[in-house]
């Protein structure tokens, strides 16, 4: 086995890199229906990797189970899909093991707020450094039209022909609650909105959360028609004068009415457990400075004589 | 075994086998800890034997400690002293008591049986009183198991200076008000005369010279073998007998640049390390039996992703929460096969503590080269048991697992052309120069990882991950076997078994009869070159700590009698959720061997 495997410092740009290409970074054709509203975060997913000029290498992408979730097959840089609802955790393991990349973890509504519940609020909570983008739909694509987390009262599926009964999550107020220090809502219709959600929450130092409303135009058609703006009309923003580092505002604002608002609700910092564990580990090695693996275990060992 | 009994003032004994019983808060282990960490730095084996009390505090506790001059194969069966705190420790624990062993009861709570004064020899001594005495009195009992080692140097003549130590090192970080009360407690039990039990004993001089030793516990071995493997990300969830493994990587890693992340459930814990495993670095997760259970779907996703990962299984008894403080060998079969599809994976097990540290070393080894999983089974009773072992040489054997991210030109993840199975993993950060990235995936793939649903294609990587497993087998040494290699009974064991093994073996023998053990290490894949060993014996039993089941045979049985369609492979098992005693190997084999002619 290759126990020699030799210290690669991750390769430096020392060659001039032609910029990245929208052509370099697709994969597959998407295998989404027709008019599925994740086409538009897949693009507009390119067009950030683009804009920022993120090589293929420098970024990892990770989705667990649903339509959402076979994004890193259309992206031509390393990808995970990974099973349903954990992503999170995996994502969070590549996070804190690798500070080099920038992980961004894609999904949908069951992912995120049913089977994966408990991870996105443990995640929100702990500050884990990297970018989810959950695209919420209201119900189950994949398995074709069963009631998802976020499916509103009275809505018909196969697992509820009478309509949905249970109480739905909102994702906002369960982000902000939980702790997540990047909280931001888009939809799928307004690219231009997306694009600078995405920019934002790549820049904050921390969890970032963005819930895009994706519409499934095969099982819940027009679910999101009354967040577009009539000819002539406006997205209902967030308003200009709205303070996102006020948790209370932002609470306020995730409560209102559907459609509700789009734009960052709220956005602090506080130290991510990327830079807390980091700390542990300069305490710790502060004391053996300069000290090999082998030095350290023999000093355990001696006091265990 | 050692008359200790006809023995006159200052006789020399080879090996004692000490039982203390008290009550959980009395710190009974640490007796345990002081007299095993004394016997590493003599010329003596030590192995010893604990259980904790299912009670969080409050309830029974027991240490069992056998020291020995020579090699000290199992926590031996009876004890030769015991040591009774309370009214329920003499009552529970008198029948563990050897008929003619010594009894040392603390007067002030226990009243002893009439009936029972002429079997062992009862020593009172008002150890609660005296302690107060010695230390002034706190009201709670404290210092009573530091009265007791006292107590214990002076009956076996141990070395009171090398105890004292001990006694500092232990304490030391508490000031130095906490020494020296821990110093007049020791010192009062050592100097304690009634009776006349002081230097009642004194251990042989072991043979040879021994090299530097090191002693710990099973649970510690696992997390410092980890660590000289190179591990540097781990996630858990606390539960019992695991815990201290995480606990210990936890404050560990830090030291080596790494980190231990405590996770909001099993599911989270396996997902963080695969996905530290997928950064580049083989990374550990573990549990016991429950939390397996949960683990099970995304282990699964490491043998079809090929990503290396290391869990640790530390078996209690079960099914579902079990018997949580109790040990049992019955996760082989869900180690083995706990997922849904065909999906192997490596499963080791670990027969004592020094085997926790080399074959936590393996169990990484194995992962990174083969990129699968390894399940690294040990259980309760190594994990929880205290032994001393030569140190290992640690310049010569820790090494680092080095993030190698060296630009390649092209790169297939699950590449089918090497035939043995093995392929390699490019973590991302990895620039692959003809621009076409792999994706790591759950679902069916093809080289690439990209989604592949073909039939043929299916077949072809289903063969892959199971051919990896073959090439390991070739690798494999064969079992080293105990014994003649041909006769009429062979026992086969894997785990904690083996020292009890061994010992029936080496009975066996005394009385003139001929028995051979074999020992299983890697149960998935089995090493090559069982079927010729076991062709040479009339009967193979497997002894195990697991249910003989609906058809007679235990979970190792099982996967022997799949592998070799042979019905001479029977079981040999046990539930009572302790340890196999030498002398019930002994019974058991015998009643086998009985049945045997009387049916012949």
């Amino acid at each position: 086995m290759s126990d020699s495997a030799t210290l690669e410092q991750p390769p430096q740009d020392i060659e001039e890199r032609q910029p990245v290409t929208k052509k370099e970074i697709a994969s597959n054709h998407p295998t989404w229906c027709r008019g599925c509203g994740d086409f538009s975060v897949l693009s507009i997913y390119y067009k950030l990797i683009q804009k920022r000029n993120i090589h293929h290498e420098k970024v990892a992408t990770v989705t667990g189970i649903g339509c959402s979730s076979r994004l890193p097959y259309f992206v031509q840089a390393h990808g995970v899909h990974y099973i349903h609802g954990r992503a999170l955790s995996f994502a969070s393991g590549l996070s804190i093991s690798r500070p080099d990349l920038h992980v961004f973890i894609f999904g949908g509504d069951g992912d995120a707020f049913s089977i994966g519940g408990n991870h996105f609020i443990h995640t929100a909570r702990k500050n884990i450094k990297m970018t989810y983008v959950v695209m919420d739909n209201f119900v189950y694509g994949l398995t074709k039209k069963q009631t998802s987390p976020t499916s509103p009262l009275g809505f018909r599926s196969k697992t509820d022909n009478w309509g949905a009964l249970d109480r739905p999550i909102n994702p906002m107020k369960l982000a902000i609650s939980a702790g997540a220090t990047f909280v931001a809502r888009t939809l799928h219709t307004h690219p231009k909105h997306l694009l600078e959600m995405m920019d934002a929450a790549m820049d904050h130092d921390g969890f970032s959360f963005i819930e895009c409303l994706s519409e499934c135009t095969e099982f819940f058609k027009g679910a999101f028609d009354a967040s577009n703006p009539r000819k002539g009309g406006e997205f209902n923003l967030v308003p200009e004068d709205h303070d996102p580092t006020d948790e209370a505002a932002a609470y306020a604002l995730a409560g209102e009415d559907f459609p509700g608002r789009f734009g960052i609700f709220y956005r602090v910092q506080r130290p991510t457990k990327n830079a807390l564990e980091a700390g542990v580990i300069e305490a710790a090695q502060g004391k053996f400075e300069g000290e090999q693996a082998p030095d350290i275990l023999q000093a355990t060992f001696n006091k265990m004589k | 075994m050692v008359d200790l009994f006809d023995t006159n003032s200052n006789s020399r004994v080879t090996e004692v086998t000490i039982r203390l019983a008290g009550n959980s808060q009395d710190g009974i282990q640490s007796i345990g800890g002081f007299l095993a960490r004394l016997a590493g730095r003599s010329e003596r084996e030590v192995m010893t034997m604990m259980t904790i009390p299912a009670t969080i505090s409050g309830g029974a506790s027991i240490f069992q400690v056998r020291l020995g001059s020579g090699e000290v194969l199992s926590p031996g069966d009876k004890a030769d002293v015991l040591f009774a705190f309370y009214q329920h420790s003499y009552d529970g624990h008198i029948e563990n008591l050897r008929r003619g062993g010594i009894l040392v009861y603390d007067s002030d709570h226990v009243e002893p049986n009439e009936e029972r004064l002429t079997d062992y020899r009862h020593i009172g001594i008002p150890i609660s009183s005296l302690t107060v005495e010695a230390i002034g009195g706190t009201g709670r009992d404290k210092g009573k198991n530091i009265f007791a080692l006292g107590l214990i140097a002076g009956m076996f003549s141990l070395d009171a200076t090398k105890l004292e130590r001990l006694i500092n090192e232990r304490f030391g970080a508490k000031g130095e008000s906490v020494v020296q009360t821990a110093l007049d407690a020791f010192q009062a039990g050592y100097r304690h005369q009634s009776d006349g039990i002081t230097n009642l004993f004194r251990l042989a001089r072991g043979g040879a010279e021994r090299s530097n030793q090191v002693v710990m516990s099973g649970n510690e071995a696992i997390g410092y073998g980890l660590i000289a493997a190179g591990v540097r990300f781990g996630a858990g969830y606390p539960i019992t007998p695991w815990s201290d493994i995480m606990e210990l990587l936890r404050r560990e890693l830090p030291k080596y640049g790494g980190s231990f992340i405590q996770c909001e459930d099993e599911i989270a814990s396996v997902s963080m390390a695969i996905g530290a495993s997928y950064g580049g670095r083989v990374a550990v997760t573990g549990s016991s039996g429950p939390g397996i259970s949960l683990k099970a779907e995304a282990i699964g996703w490491a043998v079809m992703a090929e990503m290396p990962l290391v869990v640790i299984d530390v078996q209690r008894g079960g099914p579902s929460t079990g018997l949580p403080t109790d040990v049992e060998q019955s996760d082989l079969n869900i180690a083995c096969y706990g997922g849904h599809g065909d999906s192997p994976r490596v499963v080791l097990a670990a027969s004592d503590v020094e085997d926790c540290f080399y074959t936590a070393m393996e169990a990484v080894r194995i992962a990174r080269k083969y990129s699968v999983p390894v399940i690294l089974l040990t259980d309760q009773a190594i994990a929880t048991r205290i032994e001393a072992f030569s140190e290992p040489d640690l310049k010569k054997i820790c090494q680092e697992l080095e993030l190698d991210l060296t630009p390649v030109p092209t790169h297939k993840p699950y590449d089918l052309s090497s035939g043995d199975g093995l392929s390699q993993h490019r973590p991302p950060g990895t620039r692959i120069e003809d621009g076409l990235y792999p994706v790591i995936t759950g679902l069916e793939h093809d080289e690439t990882g990209h989604v592949s649903a073909d039939a043929v294609n299916h077949i072809e990587m289903t063969k892959k991950r199971r051919n990896k497993l073959k090439t390991l087998a070739d690798e494999l040494p064969a079992p080293e076997l105990h014994g003649p290699d041909s006769g009429d009974v062979l026992l086969v064991g894997w785990g904690s078994t083996k020292g009890p093994l061994l010992e029936a073996v080496e009975e066996f023998s005394n009385n003139g009869n001929v028995l051979s053990t074999l020992h299983i290490k890697h149960i998935n894949p089995l090493p090559n070159g069982l079927e010729a060993i076991f062709s040479q014996f009339k009967s193979v039993y497997v002894v195990e700590m697991n249910d003989g089941g609906v058809y007679g045979y235990g979970q190792l049985a099982g996967v022997l009698r799949a592998r070799f369609a042979d019905a001479r492979i029977k079981g040999i098992n046990k539930t009572a959720a302790r340890r196999w005693k030498v002398s019930e190997i002994i019974e058991r084999v015998d009643a086998r061997q009985g049945e045997l002619k009387a049916t012949a």
